[in-house]
């Protein structure tokens, strides 16, 4: 991956998208498996129905996944210090996950020149499922 | 959450990275990932969520000849009450609203780590549809073998005073 520096990181600047999925239902049964999170509520639709969902749901924690690629394919992971995101609205089985993500702030955080970006997670129809942010720094 | 034991192993972060279609040789490749920074493989950043199977008492771990919360029969399992958020994630009680990670160094194959999880903040919110929304707040630290803190988990779940109005 081309190296970026701290200089040529612009408030403004936007990271390039990632779009993953669309979620098929074996992609759900393999992220059960490999996080641990065997909720039924995603991979068994049967479950889902009788609790009054339309049909299973993505867990959050895998569009959280797919949003760390977003920062991880724009840097190094060693560079990630902090990454959060709130929950905002359910990702339903084969929904395509788009990332996208804005640098907003430059500054020294203990010393360390960082960036801050806010980040979302998106499906199809423009809902947004994560809204987030990250602190990216450039020892 | 409390884990007293999670190994972490390569082939986990394998099937990790698999599961989330994430191709970083880092999380793969011996051979590439020694000519990165960290020097050899590293867990990706949500992988920490993955201790959860490694605590006794986690409600989503199957339970041989008992039901756990997975077990089928009934459409809403086993009643659970407990209380928080997820700490690595997966939401303890009610929904997961929010998590957050902060690092301080890389996890990677070969580390031995424990989690305690403590309470957080709480707050509420006047909901639409469901009347009041109580947000809880749970702090998981990960530490290495050596006590190292490598990750403060912040996980927020939220539960809603009443069913949401259809």
């Amino acid at each position: 991956m081309a190296q970026l520096n701290y200089e040529d990181v612009q408030v403004g600047d936007q990271l390039p998208e990632h779009v993953c999925g669309p979620i098929s239902r074996a992609t759900l049964a393999l992220f059960a498996g490999a996080s641990g999170d065997y909720n039924p509520i995603h991979i068994d639709s049967d479950f889902a129905k009788k609790a009054g969902m339309p049909d299973v749901f993505a867990h959050g924690m895998l569009s959280m996944a797919y949003l760390a690629q977003l920062l991880t394919n724009w840097v190094d992971q060693s560079q990630l210090r902090e990454y959060g995101v709130r929950f905002t609205s359910i990702a339903p089985v084969l929904a395509t996950v788009t990332c996208k993500g804005r640098v907003v702030e430059k500054g020294e955080v203990d010393g360390e020149p960082c960036v801050k970006v806010e980040i979302t997670a998106e499906v199809d129809d423009g809902t947004k499922t994560l809204v987030g942010d990250a602190v990216v720094g450039f020892s | 959450m409390a884990v007293d034991r999670f190994p972490v192993e390569a082939s986990h972060i394998m099937m990790f990275a698999r599961s989330v279609a994430d191709d970083n040789q880092i999380y793969y490749d011996e051979e590439y990932a020694k000519e990165t920074e960290p020097g050899g493989i590293i867990a990706p950043p949500t992988f920490a969520q993955a201790s959860a199977q490694f605590d006794p008492d986690y409600f989503l771990r199957p339970k041989v000849g008992e039901p756990w919360f997975g077990s089928g029969g009934e459409p809403t399992g086993i009643k659970r009450e407990s209380s928080g958020g997820g700490g690595g994630g997966g939401g303890g009680g009610g929904l997961h609203a929010e998590q957050h990670f902060e690092y301080h160094r890389h996890v990677g194959p070969g580390d031995v780590l424990t989690a305690t999880t403590g309470p957080g903040k709480t707050w509420e919110k006047e909901g639409k549809r469901s009347g009041k929304l109580m947000f809880s707040e749970s702090v998981t630290e990960y530490r290495d073998q050596n006590g190292e803190l490598v990750i403060t988990a912040r996980g927020v779940g939220v539960r809603t005073e009443r069913p949401v109005d259809q």
